[in-house]
């Protein structure tokens, strides 16, 4: 066999290292293992599986740098739960970057999400000096451990038993012997035991626990929705707008400068027509405030933009899923908007604003499309599930001819991103061959996308992208929430199972 | 009943705009769009939940007269205004319709006439059954002569009964996920179905608020059984593809009205592919004449070879299309209504028939055996057709 085949052989290993990671970077961006508009939840969760495994077996170390790739919670947590059940398959030299991923990563996820990963574990029968060790620091790292047996309880004392924790001093006994103390020492613990009695110490619990006190309890709703707004998350009180309103409390009060943005914008879909147009720019100006919020933690600057995006029927997402592409479709919009100097959007049913969206129509992207070139943007992004029928691969033929004729030196940048995994065939349903596509879960990880757009037009090597998710894994390891575990060993560093 | 409308001699989708198809699996729905309905007649749906409807289609229900009986999962209701100004429609549930009872556990409804007029402006039909009443009661009365090659019931009373099998569109493998995923354009009246690129039924309605309302009803409908056995052993369609020609596009604007081009042409082709249904001779029978519009039942000419299709249609005055749906006849549904229609056109001769249909007595006997009919036929007849074919029978 002579160089230049050995050469070739090579190349062509590296591109399809490169296609797989970059499908399956891009799955991790998206899917969520729900249903959507086209497929189902269980179709979706054999897909991303299947996917998983083999990026795992195929490629450990670029599967675990993944982590620190940017993609969402519900994949970042299926690779940890992966990793962990996996121990013995790790390379030795690439063992404590793998220890320190996992740590960083864990510790990153929201509480409820770390929690699970924890008791999936238990779940899946898990249980290595690795995992116990990871548990136990993740409970050592907590500041209040009282108030994560509270709200996590059933997770904790799963992990508990599993990976044999030591408890901090009462959280153990309030744990497993709940009803027979007679009294806590610690604040939270002992409002606790009060509130199975007492209706006062209930507006001291975290909302989500304090509910269901309070339904045991029977108390008015209204009441207790008013009284118990201090401890919600904002989440919570985002959630619970409607609700107040509709039992004839006072709704709790919003920091509407701050909301993520995407829930901004699928609280707004929530909400009924009649009403939008009422606080029209109320919630124009909340988007815009939580766009400049998002654009604050991940900054990027943008010329001339134009956005083509899909408020087409299929945008009305999943009964598990509601109307989330729309949701950032409007999220993309609003950041987008405040990201670049000149902006424009383009919707396939033209609308006036977007807190007036609705899904409904036919999906035509050619035409908002050929709208977009003609304003003669820098930069176009495509949100869409590319799901096109009027006509069929309309969008597609203008894109393949604008590229081939008219813009061969592609000087307008054009990025489609989905916020739709195809289930059928493990990528996101792409456009075009000729613009590259990119998973899209929330509009605030834009910026990310498009930093990542490099690579899912194939334009970039292997060796690019490896070192792309190298950097992004040194910053993850820098990043202060993983500081203050830095100092913190992790014993079991040799894994079994 | 007074109509002065003409009846329809063909179905033409004039005024109608065809899009381009969606696809899901063997089902590809294609939407017919209206710009600027005028909104002066207005359907709503009418829910029956019983087991069973017997309609009677002359004299009162329950009577010596014909009737008709059926699954009846919902009824039409038509508000029309004389005028051409729009028309309110008061939805399809404020009025009690006919008289239900409980029977051993089972709902049945009895209702008067398939087309019933329930005040000034309003009309109630039942959907695709008026279609098929009108298809199963064709030469219902039989011969006027009393032929002696017909058995002695057939000679006295015509068909004293027949039936026909037909499949819901909930048995139909892949279309209540088709219809679910469809995505309906904002001026869009009707569509067509095609079941493994098959036409199976077409339904247009006059305004686009209606058709949003009455999407899901296609689901309730009737198909036949051959359309039910193509989605389950076709379950994709066939690719197709339409793209923009280079050397026509050369900057944006010539490459927008390429684009326009493609979807012009997609409409093009489905009018094609709906071709033994669009402009396909009709035989049709007027029903009620409401103001400027006209129900009216119709059937195509029938060809063995080819699709068939049975259906009712409201035209108006200037003969737009302002109501249709139809019901794509199986085979043997075809050659049922064709051999009856070949020996009512020869005086239910069978001599004559035969010589018609270029064959002989016996072979046309004996189709009408296979085709369901042999109870119509004198025994002696038939057997002596079977005596022949015996007879003729090659020996190994």
């Amino acid at each position: 066999m002579s160089v230049s085949s050995l050469d070739i052989q090579q190349a062509r290993i590296h591109q399809v290292a490169r296609e797989d990671l970059v499908m399956f970077i891009n799955a991790c961006f998206s899917c969520t293992g729900q249903r959507e508009f086209y497929s189902s939840g269980f179709e979706q969760r054999v897909s991303i599986d299947f996917l998983h495994q083999y990026i795992l077996g195929n490629y450990r170390l670029l599967y675990v740098r993944t982590l620190a790739a940017g993609v969402n919670h519900f994949s970042q947590a299926q690779i940890l739960v992966n990793l962990l059940s996996t121990g013995r398959h790790t390379p030795p030299e690439h063992r404590a970057e793998e220890n320190a991923l996992i740590r960083a990563a864990l510790h990153a996820l929201p509480s409820h999400r770390a929690w699970n990963v924890l008791e999936t574990l238990r779940k899946r029968g898990v249980n290595n000096r690795r995992s116990r060790a990871v548990a136990r620091d993740y409970l050592a790292t907590r500041r209040d451990a009282a108030f994560h047996a509270v709200k996590y309880g059933r997770q904790l004392h799963a992990s508990a038993i599993h990976a044999h924790l030591k408890l901090p001093s009462e959280v153990g006994d309030f744990l497993f012997e709940k009803l027979e103390r007679r009294s806590f020492e610690t604040p939270l613990l002992e409002t606790f035991r009060q509130a199975q009695y007492s209706a006062e110490a209930i507006y001291k619990l975290p909302y989500s626990i304090a509910e269901g006190l309070a339904a045991r309890k029977g108390l008015k709703r209204e009441v207790f929705l008013e009284r118990i707004a201090p401890q919600m998350t904002s989440h919570e009180k985002l959630r619970l707008q409607r609700t107040a309103e509709r039992v004839g409390a006072n709704a709790p009060a919003l920091d509407w400068e701050r909301l993520p943005l995407t829930r901004l914008a699928l609280f707004i879909l929530s909400t009924p027509m009649s009403e939008r147009f009422q606080k029209q720019e109320m919630l124009e100006e909340a988007l815009r405030a939580a766009a400049r919020h998002a654009l604050r933690i991940a900054p990027i600057r943008l010329g001339r933009v134009a956005a083509v995006l899909d408020n087409s029927y299929s945008a009305s997402g999943s009964q598990e899923k509601r109307r989330r592409p729309l949701g950032v479709a409007i999220a993309a919009h609003s950041l987008l908007q405040e990201a670049s100097d000149t902006y424009r959007s383009f919707w396939t049913s033209p609308i006036d604003s977007p807190v007036l969206a609705s899904p409904r129509g036919q999906t035509d992207i050619a035409t908002p499309l050929l709208d977009a070139l003609e304003w003669k943007p820098e930069t176009i992004v495509i949100v869409s599930d590319a799901f096109e029928n009027d006509p069929p691969r309309g969008a597609s033929e203008v894109l393949r001819v604008f590229r081939e004729r008219l813009d061969p030196e592609a000087e307008v940048t054009i990025i489609h991103c989905n916020p739709v995994f195809h289930s059928d065939d493990f990528t996101l349903q792409g456009l075009s061959p000729y613009i590259p596509t990119v998973g899209l879960r929330d509009g605030e990880d834009l910026p990310t996308m498009l930093e990542f757009a490099r690579f899912a037009s194939g334009a970039a090597a292997l060796s690019e992208l490896e070192a792309h998710l190298s950097s992004r894994v040194a910053h993850l390891l820098r990043s202060p929430k993983s500081r203050d575990v830095a100092d913190l060993e992790i014993e079991g560093d040799e894994a079994t199972e | 009943m007074t109509t002065h409308a003409k009846p329809i001699t063909e179905i033409s989708l004039a005024g109608l705009e065809i899009a381009p198809s969606q696809v899901c699996g063997a089902m590809r729905l294609v939407p017919l769009l209206r710009h600027k309905a005028p909104g002066d007649l207005r359907l709503a749906r009418r829910n029956y939940r019983d087991n069973l409807t017997i309609t009677a289609t002359s004299g009162a229900p329950g009577g010596r007269g014909p009737h008709y009986a059926s699954y009846v999962p919902h009824g039409m209701v038509i508000d029309w205004s004389d005028d051409g100004s729009p028309a309110a429609s008061h939805g399809g549930q404020i009025r009690r319709d006919g008289s239900s009872f409980n029977v051993c556990g089972m709902n049945i409804r009895v209702l008067s006439r398939m087309a019933k007029r329930e005040a000034g402006n309003r009309l109630r039909f039942l959907p695709l059954h008026l279609a098929m009443e009108g298809f199963l009661s064709l030469f219902f009365s039989g011969p006027e002569i009393a032929w002696q090659e017909f058995s002695r019931k057939f000679r006295n009373n015509g068909f004293q009964s027949r039936w026909e099998l037909a499949m819901s569109g909930r048995r139909i493998d892949g279309m209540e996920e088709a219809l679910r995923v469809f995505e309906i354009h904002e001026d869009q009246v009707g569509m067509l179905i095609f079941i493994a690129e098959e036409m199976a039924s077409a339904f247009v309605v006059s305004h686009p608020d209606d058709y949003r309302a009455l999407h899901e009803t296609l689901l309730l409908d009737f198909y036949s059984e051959l359309l039910a056995q193509y989605a389950l052993l076709w379950n994709t369609s066939i690719p197709m593809d339409l793209s923009v020609k280079d050397a026509n596009a050369t900057d944006l604007a010539s490459l927008r009205a390429e684009i326009g081009r493609v979807r012009a042409d997609w409409g093009e082709f489905h009018g094609f592919m709906a071709s033994n249904l669009i402009g396909r001779t009709t035989i049709s029978e007027p029903i009620y004449q409401a103001g400027p519009f006209a129900l009216q039942r119709f059937i195509t000419s029938l060809d063995p070879k080819t699709e068939n299709h049975i259906g009712e249609a409201i035209v108006r005055d200037d003969g737009m299309l302002e109501y249709l749906k139809t019901y794509r006849l199986s085979g043997a549904q075809t050659r049922r209504a064709y051999l009856l229609s070949q020996l009512a056109e020869h005086g239910w001769q069978l001599d004559a028939a035969a010589e018609a249909l270029q064959t002989t007595r016996d072979e046309l006997v004996l189709r009408l055996e296979k085709a369901g009919f042999g109870y119509i036929l004198n025994p002696q007849v038939l057997a002596a057709a079977q005596t022949t074919k015996w007879k003729q029978r090659r020996i190994p």
